[in-house]
């Protein structure tokens, strides 16, 4: 693994790396099938879906169907990937999977496209801030929310061969570079992107590149922020989340998702039993999506560096 | 004049017609304000629309909220730029505010929402959910003593979802003849073809087989749809349902026959094209 963040944005979209890594994790391995919910076109996955139907199948606008079908390949000895976006992979199926999937011992890898305000222009209706909340719930999951398109396809590689059930927060836009081409960034850890000494700032998904900006901004005014990529929100790092906040002793969480269930909760529970320290959180405050450019909805929900950097200053006073 | 077979007054038939291609006109103007959107099944209900707010529904354009009216739940919610181009037609809101489709702030949400625009009774998006909320308002309206409708718009891929399904069921066992059910049958869903992806049959044989009143109708005849939806006023002991066969994107030629044709862009050049086109068309019919 290796970091080469200088704030400019990756040139390819995540949804051509979907629409590519899928297609190749199909060919390497014939026990994984890929199914979708009608929304094939929308990740890039369209073209390779319509020559290989038999494994690439779109099962329809018909979600909780899909996952069900997920569970009996699984017990019938495949590994599924599914497909639909956020809302509809997490809250439309969520019985299925969590039974017939979860309890069931089906292990089925769950890919949920347009994380919060990257919904954007779908509105309200289409923008999940609580995809990570309930997926975090399900006993022995894993959930990812990518920080790159690099560390995209690597997470999406290593979850089809993880026991459980597994979710992505998948973006389908561009998206900052942070690691090198080919990185390999190994599931359960959370890369310290940036070190620092005054306060840690532990990120997940487009996060990550607001708090890389925070923290430059912040170290021109004399305050130490260090930056860790918590790609993996379950099961998290507790190694590197007790080092970093004893070390720094003030934590500042940004995510992309409601204040409740989502990675700041996840880092909260390991403060509190391990080193209780002050913390403070960047992320949807209890509210509803709304339509709108990301940028917008970005200031509306609070969800910028300059928000990052405001929570950083007061969390360092509280000391 | 009138129609002997419809007894339909054909000037009325050619309003209806003109008020069909406003709508259009209005969604266009909506998607080309924000540069792309759900053109083709937008496009596909104006006809419907048209014959729903200019006969058959009775409304309030001054008092959206009144309890008695009529009500439509657009299920498939994304088509919500057809539903405000509608709405801006019959003065729900100043035809301008069309333009802030999708800004940012804006009461145009991309699907419809009923706590942000006026006349939008029903709130929806994720498709399925608007089927069971529409028997739930035919119910709550006819245990309150109402005597009004339910007008209920689904896509024929959102068919596929299983709680269409369970709806129906619910609504022909609690004999909800107050709420009509019409079929968007435009033959496509987002990634392509129905029939390629998940072919669904004869939907009036399986309206039919659910305890529903089925017809099928042309979905661009506005004459042969208002006649259809005159025959729901009857009442009786079954819901309703009218299976359009309509075309995605009907209503602007180059639209209809682009294949992926769920979400398009609309730049100045199409939309100068296009809505010329629309137009043409209604200055020779209103002469
Ligand atoms: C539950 C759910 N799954 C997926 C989507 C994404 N989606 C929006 S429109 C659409 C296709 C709808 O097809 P259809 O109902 O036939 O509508 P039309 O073709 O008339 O636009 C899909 C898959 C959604 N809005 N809701």
């Amino acid at each position: 693994m290796k970091i080469v963040y200088n704030g400019e944005m990756d040139t390819r979209l995540c949804k051509e790396v979907l629409g590519a890594t899928i297609p190749e994790i199909l060919e390497s391995d014939s026990d994984v099938v890929y199914l979708d919910a009608d929304l094939m076109s929308c990740i890039g996955t369209l073209k390779y879906g319509a020559q290989h139907r038999d494994r690439a199948i779109d099962c329809g606008i018909a979600e909780a169907n899909m996952a069900g079908v997920a569970a009996g390949l699984a017990m019938a000895g495949f590994k599924p990937i599914i497909h639909s976006f956020g809302i509809f992979a997490s809250r439309r199926c969520f019985d299925q999977v969590f039974l017939s999937g979860g309890y069931a011992k089906n292990d089925i890898t769950v890919l949920g496209s347009d994380p919060g305000v990257t919904a954007a222009m779908n509105g309200g209706t289409h923008m999940p801030f609580e995809d990570v909340a309930l997926y975090r719930v399900i006993p022995g999951s894993t959930v990812l929310e990518p920080s790159d398109p690099t560390c995209l396809m690597s997470l999406l590689k290593q979850a089809v061969d993880r026991p459980g059930i597994k979710y992505l927060r998948v973006g389908r836009k561009s998206m900052a570079r942070i690691y090198a081409d080919g990185s390999e960034l190994p599931i359960g850890k959370a890369p310290v992107l940036r070190d620092g000494t005054d306060v840690v700032i532990f990120a997940a998904g487009i996060m990550v590149h607001e708090a890389l900006q925070a923290a430059a901004s912040l170290e021109k005014q004399g305050i130490s922020a260090a930056v860790v990529d918590c790609y993996t929100i379950k099961p998290i790092d507790r190694e590197t989340v007790i080092t970093m906040a004893k070390k720094t002793g003030a934590v500042v969480v940004a995510e992309n998702a409601n204040r409740h269930g989502g990675l700041y909760s996840a880092v909260l529970e390991v403060l509190a039993e391990n080193c209780p320290v002050p913390a403070a959180n960047v992320s949807v405050e209890d509210e509803f999506g709304e339509v709108g450019t990301q940028s917008y909805l970005q200031q509306r929900f609070g969800l910028t560096a300059a928000h990052i950097e405001e929570k950083a200053k007061s969390v360092i006073v509280r000391k | 004049m009138e129609n002997e077979e419809t007894n339909m007054d054909q000037t009325e038939v050619k309003a209806l017609k003109a008020f069909a291609i406003r709508i259009r006109l209005a969604t266009l103007d909506a998607i080309h304000s924000i540069g792309s959107g759900h053109l083709g099944g937008a496009l596909s209900i104006a006809d419907v629309m048209a014959v729903l707010y200019g006969r058959e529904m009775n409304i309030r354009v001054e008092d959206p909220a009144w309890p008695d009216r009529d009500k439509l739940v657009c299920s498939k919610g994304h088509a919500g730029p057809g539903v405000y181009g509608t709405l801006a037609v019959k003065g729900y809101f100043p035809y301008e505010e069309l333009k802030t489709l999708n800004k940012n702030g804006t009461r145009l949400p991309s699907h419809c929402d009923r706590n942000k625009t006026p006349g939008i009774d029903v709130t929806t998006g994720s498709l399925g959910q608007g089927t069971s909320q529409a028997c739930g308002l035919a119910l709550g309206d006819r245990l309150k003593g109402r005597k009004n409708r339910v007008f209920l718009i689904v896509g024929d891929g959102e068919m596929d979802e299983g709680q269409c399904w369970e709806a129906f069921a619910f609504a022909a066992a609690h004999k909800l003849s107050n709420l009509v059910v019409l079929i968007d049958w435009n033959k496509k869903q987002l990634d392509g073809l129905c029939n390629d992806i998940l072919p669904m049959g004869d939907f009036v044989k399986k309206m039919e087989a659910f305890g529903f009143d089925a017809v099928q109708v042309k979905g661009d005849d506005v004459e042969a749809i208002a006649v259809a939806l005159e025959r729901t006023r009857q009442g009786g002991d079954k819901p309703y349902a009218i299976v359009l066969d309509t075309v995605k994107g009907a209503g602007v030629e180059e639209v209809a026959n682009t294949l992926m044709n769920h979400s398009m862009p609309v730049n100045d050049e199409k939309y100068e094209k296009w809505t010329t086109e629309l137009k043409a068309e209604l200055a020779a019919l209103e002469g």
